[in-house]
C-alpha cells in the first residue's frame, strides 16, 4: 500500500472513530427503557433509578393542574400508573382524556411516576369513531 | 353519482395495476430480445398508468368535496365544514389517500421519463421502464388490495357481514392538519420521495445492461437534483409548520418520522458530491451506485417507518396491515441491488487514484464520509428500539440528545469542509495557495469570534458555528469576487460579469449558492443556543417579562363558528418600554373531532423572533396560562432553505461549461488556479 493511501486511511479513521466515540459517550445518557404500564408494574423494584418510557392511555377525568405540577394517571391492560408531571414544556394539545400518552423520567418511592416530558399522540390517523353505530 | 364516480375511481386503479404489470413484464423481455415495439407499448402503458391514477385521483377529489361519507376514507378525513382546500389536502391526510397520492407522482415522473427519452438513452430505456414499473405495481397492489381509498364502512375486506352505512358527516382533517405549509408539505415531500425512484431505475438499467459510461450518470445526476430539491424543501416546510402550528417553541425534534424524511436527502447530498469525483476524474464508481441505491432504498424504508407504525413517533399512523409487505418489497429491492452491484463490480473500476490528502477530492471523500456518518447515526438512533428489542428483549429507546450530540460536532465539521473543499485544488494544493486563499477568511472569522466573546456569548458550539459562517461566507464570496475580476479585465461591468459568469457555469456558482443557503441555515441553528421562554398564569392587566420585551395581557375574546371555537387572547408587547406590537394568541376547540389546538402568535425578526403561546387554563382557579419563548436568528433557517432552493434550482440551468466540461478541461483549470 502507498504512502497516500496510507495517510488518507488514517485521516478517515481519525473522524470515523472520534465520531464513534461522541455517539458511545452520549448514548448511555440518552438511554431510556422503553414500557408500557403493565410492563413498568410487571419489572417492580427493577424500575427504580433507571430512565424510563412510559406509554399508556390518560385515564378520562385524572387530569389536574396544580401550581406546581400537573398530575394525571396512566392506564394500560387494567395497570394504572399516577403521574407528576414536573417539567416546564406546555403538554401538548393532544394531550387529553383518553389519549396515547408517552411520560418521560423516572420512579419516586412512593410509586408515583415523575415524568420532566410528556408526548402525546397527535393522531395523523386517527381511528374513525361514528357515534353509536358499531364499527367493525 | 358519487357512487358511479367512486365505481369509476375503483376501476382505474385497478386497471392501472394490471397495465403496469404488463408495463414491467413487457419492457423486461423487450430489452431482453431488443424488441423495440414490445418496448414502446411498454412505454406506452406507463402514459396509460399515468392517466389512470390521475383519473382516481380526481375521483377521490370529487368523493372528498361532496362529502360521501359511505367512504371509509372520505368520511374518516374530511368533513362538510371544512373549507375546501383542505379537502384536497384531504387526499394526503391518511394513509390510503397518500398512497394513492404516491402512485400519482411516480406516474407523472415515469410520464416525464418516458417522453424525455424517447431517442436519448435508448438501450437503458427498457430496464429503466422496468424499474419503475415494478415500483408503481408494488404501490398500486396496496392500493387495490390492501389499502383502498375506495372501501366503504361496515364492509371489511376480509369478508363478514356486509352492513354498509353512511354517518351524516365525517371527522375532518386532524385540526393540526389544517394550515397551509401542510397543505403543500406533503405533496412536496413526496415529491422528493417518490422522485428517488428515477436515478434509482437509471442505475438499475446501467447495471443490467453493463452501459456504465458518462451519458448515465449524467441523466442521473439531473435525476438526482431534481428530488432532491424538493425533498430538502419538503423537510424545511415540515419544519415550518411543526414551528408554527405545534407550539412547544422549536422546528425539529428527531422524531422517527423526520429521520425518516432526512436520510434519503443525507445520502442523496452526498451523491450529488461524490457524482463530480465520477465525472471529473472516473473515480467513485461503486461508492456512488451504492449511493443511488441505498437513497431510493431509504425511501422505501422511510414510507414504511411513517406507513407502519413499527417505531412510536408523535406522527403516530395507526398500526396497519401493510407493514409486512413494505419489509418484503424492501427485502426484494435490497438483494436485486446487491446482487446487480456484486455481479458489475468489474465494470466499476476507479480510473484514477488519490494522489493528496489536502485536495479537492480527499475534501470530497470526508464530505462522504462525514454525511454517511451523520446518516448511519441518525439511522440507528432511529432504528435502536426495535434493535435493542431484538437483542435484548427490552424496548429501549434513545432521544434528541443523542442525536445532537452527534450530529452537532459532524455538522459543524461539514461546515468546515463547505468552506475549504471548494479552495483545494485538484489532486494536490500547494501550502502557498492554501495561504493565499484562506488567510483573509480564517483572520476575519478569528476576529468575528473574538467580537462574540467580548459581547458575552459563552455558548460554545453556537459561537464555533457563527465564525465557521463567516470564514464559509467570506470564501464563498471570494470566489465570486476572483471571478468578476477577472472578467471585468475584459470590459465588462462588475454584477455584470457577476451574472454572466453564475450563468456561464451553472453547475459551480450554483452550488456555491446552494452552500450559502446552508450556511445561512446553520446560523439559524445555532441561534438554538440562545434560546429563551417563560410561563406564566395571567389575567387581564397582568405582565410577563422576557429577554427585553415585556408582554402585558389586555383582554381574551371568544368566537363561535361552525368549524371551531375558539379564545383569543390580546396581547401588547413592549420592547425596552416601547410600544412594539400587538400579538394574537389564540386557543382552538374544534367541534367535530373534539380536539383543541393552540395558534401560535409569532412576532418574527431577522435578529429574533417572539413566540407566544395560550397553552391553556388552569382549572383550580380558571386563570388563562400563557407561554412565551425568545429564538434568535430562527428566520435564517428559512432565509436559508429559500436559497437553498434557487441555488439548486439555477444548478438546473444547462449551461455550456457545466455540461461540456471533460476530464481534459480540467487540467486547464488546475493550471488556472495555479496562476491565480
Amino acid at each position: 500500500m502507498d504512502k497516500r493511501k496510507v495517510k488518507f486511511l488514517i485521516g478517515s479513521l481519525i473522524v470515523v472513530v472520534s465520531i464513534a466515540w461522541i455517539g458511545f459517550s452520549s448514548f448511555d445518557e440518552s438511554l431510556a427503557y422503553y414500557k408500557t404500564v403493565d410492563e413498568l408494574k410487571a419489572m417492580n423494584h427493577n424500575a427504580y433509578g433507571k430512565r424510563l418510557r412510559v406509554a399508556g392511555n390518560v385515564v378520562a377525568g385524572s387530569i389536574e393542574r396544580t401550581s406546581s405540577a400537573i398530575n394525571f394517571k396512566l392506564e394500560q391492560k387494567g395497570e394504572i400508573l399516577p403521574i407528576r408531571y414536573v417539567g416546564k414544556d406546555l403538554l401538548p394539545d393532544t394531550f387529553k382524556d383518553g389519549a396515547q400518552a408517552l411520560a418521560e423520567g423516572h420512579l419516586v418511592r412512593n410509586g408515583e411516576f415523575e415524568a420532566t416530558k410528556i408526548q402525546a399522540k397527535c393522531a395523523s390517523k386517527y381511528e374513525a369513531t361514528y357515534g353509536n353505530v358499531g364499527k367493525k | 353519482m358519487e357512487v358511479i364516480v367512486s365505481n369509476i375511481g375503483q376501476f382505474c386503479l385497478l386497471f392501472a395495476f394490471c397495465l403496469s404489470c404488463y408495463a414491467m413484464v413487457a419492457s423486461f423481455l423487450g430489452g431482453k430480445v431488443g424488441h423495440r415495439r414490445l418496448v414502446d407499448t411498454a412505454e406506452r402503458s406507463m402514459v396509460a398508468v399515468c392517466v389512470l391514477v390521475t383519473l382516481t385521483v380526481c375521483t377521490l377529489w370529487y368523493e372528498l368535496n361532496v362529502g360521501n361519507f359511505s367512504l371509509q376514507y372520505v368520511a374518516s378525513h374530511s368533513n362538510r365544514a371544512m373549507p375546501w382546500y383542505y379537502k384536497i389536502g384531504a387526499l394526503w391526510g391518511g394513509q390510503e389517500g397518500s398512497l394513492v397520492f404516491w402512485c400519482w407522482i411516480l406516474s407523472i415522473y415515469s410520464l416525464v421519463t418516458v417522453l424525455l427519452n424517447r431517442k436519448k438513452n435508448r438501450t437503458l430505456m427498457p430496464y429503466v421502464v422496468m424499474a419503475i414499473s415494478m415500483v408503481s405495481t408494488f404501490f398500486l397492489l396496496l392500493n387495490n388490495f390492501v389499502a383502498n381509498p375506495f372501501d366503504l364502512i361496515g364492509v371489511s375486506r376480509a369478508g363478514g357481514p356486509a352492513m354498509p352505512f353512511a354517518p351524516m358527516d365525517g371527522n375532518g382533517l386532524n385540526p393540526a392538519l389544517q394550515y397551509w405549509a401542510m397543505v403543500i408539505h406533503p405533496p412536496i415531500l413526496y415529491t422528493g420521495y417518490v422522485g428517488f425512484t428515477v436515478p434509482f431505475a437509471f442505475a438499475v438499467a446501467a447495471l443490467i445492461t453493463r452501459e456504465l459510461d458518462e451519458e448515465w450518470i449524467r441523466t442521473t445526476r439531473r435525476w438526482m437534483m431534481v428530488p432532491w430539491l424538493f425533498q430538502g424543501t419538503g423537510i424545511l416546510l415540515g419544519a415550518k409548520w411543526a414551528y408554527v402550528v405545534l407550539g412547544w417553541g422549536g422546528y425539529w425534534s428527531w422524531d422517527p418520522v423526520e429521520n425518516a424524511s432526512l436520510m434519503p436527502w443525507l445520502t442523496g447530498t452526498a451523491f450529488l458530491h461524490s457524482v463530480i469525483m465520477q465525472e471529473r476524474k472516473g473515480m467513485m464508481k461503486v461508492w456512488n451506485m451504492i449511493l443511488i441505491l441505498s437513497t431510493f432504498l431509504l425511501c422505501i424504508f422511510g414510507t414504511f417507518l411513517t406507513r407502519s407504525g413499527i417505531v412510536s413517533s408523535v406522527h403516530a399512523f395507526a398500526q396497519s396491515p401493510i407493514g409486512p409487505y413494505f419489509t418484503g418489497f424492501l427485502l426484494l429491492l435490497l438483494s436485486l441491488s446487491l446482487y446487480l452491484l456484486l455481479t458489475r463490480l468489474d465494470s466499476l473500476k476507479s480510473e484514477n487514484r488519490l494522489d493528496s490528502v489536502v485536495s479537492r477530492e480527499s475534501s470530497f471523500m470526508f464530505n462522504n464520509l462525514i454525511l454517511l456518518a451523520t446518516g448511519f447515526a441518525v439511522l440507528w438512533g432511529t432504528l435502536f428500539p426495535i434493535i435493542s428489542e431484538a437483542l435484548q428483549g427490552e424496548k429501549r429507546s434513545v432521544g434528541p440528545l443523542f442525536f445532537n450530540k452527534i450530529n452537532i460536532p459532524v455538522g459543524l465539521f461539514l461546515l468546515f469542509l463547505t468552506g475549504v473543499g471548494p479552495l483545494l485544488a485538484w489532486r494536490k494544493t500547494s501550502f502557498r495557495s492554501l495561504q493565499k486563499n484562506f488567510t483573509l477568511p480564517v483572520v476575519l472569522s478569528l476576529v468575528m469570534g473574538l467580537i462574540f466573546f467580548t459581547f458575552g456569548m459563552r455558548h460554545f458550539y453556537s459561537t464555533v458555528c457563527l465564525m465557521l459562517s463567516v470564514f464559509v461566507v467570506c470564501t464563498i464570496i471570494s470566489e465570486f469576487h476572483r471571478g468578476a475580476n477577472a472578467r471585468r479585465k475584459q470590459g465588462e461591468g462588475y454584477l455584470e460579469s457577476l451574472w454572466i459568469l453564475t450563468f456561464r457555469n451553472t453547475r459551480r456558482y450554483g452550488g456555491y449558492i446552494v452552500h450559502l443557503g446552508m450556511v445561512c441555515l446553520f446560523v439559524g441553528l445555532a441561534g438554538a443556543g440562545f434560546n429563551k421562554e417563560a410561563q406564566k398564569e395571567m389575567v387581564p392587566g397582568d405582565s410577563l417579562s422576557l429577554g427585553k420585551y415585556t408582554l402585558t395581557l389586555e383582554q381574551i375574546k371568544s368566537a363561535n363558528n361552525a368549524n371551531y371555537q375558539s379564545a383569543t387572547a390580546l396581547m401588547t408587547v413592549y420592547k425596552d418600554g416601547t410600544l412594539v406590537d400587538t400579538l394574537l394568541p389564540e386557543r382552538r376547540y374544534y367541534k367535530t373531532s373534539d380536539t383543541a389546538t393552540t395558534e401560535v402568535a409569532l412576532r418574527s425578526g431577522l435578529n429574533e423572533d417572539l413566540y407566544l403561546v395560550f397553552s391553556g387554563i388552569e382549572k383550580d382557579n380558571s386563570k388563562p396560562v400563557f407561554h412565551a419563548y425568545l429564538n434568535p436568528l430562527v428566520s435564517w433557517v428559512w432565509i436559508g432553505g429559500i436559497i437553498f432552493v434557487l441555488g439548486t434550482v439555477i444548478c438546473l440551468i444547462p449551461s455550456k461549461q457545466g455540461m461540456a466540461r471533460s476530464k481534459v478541461s480540467e487540467k486547464v483549470e488546475v493550471e488556472e488556479l495555479a496562476k491565480a
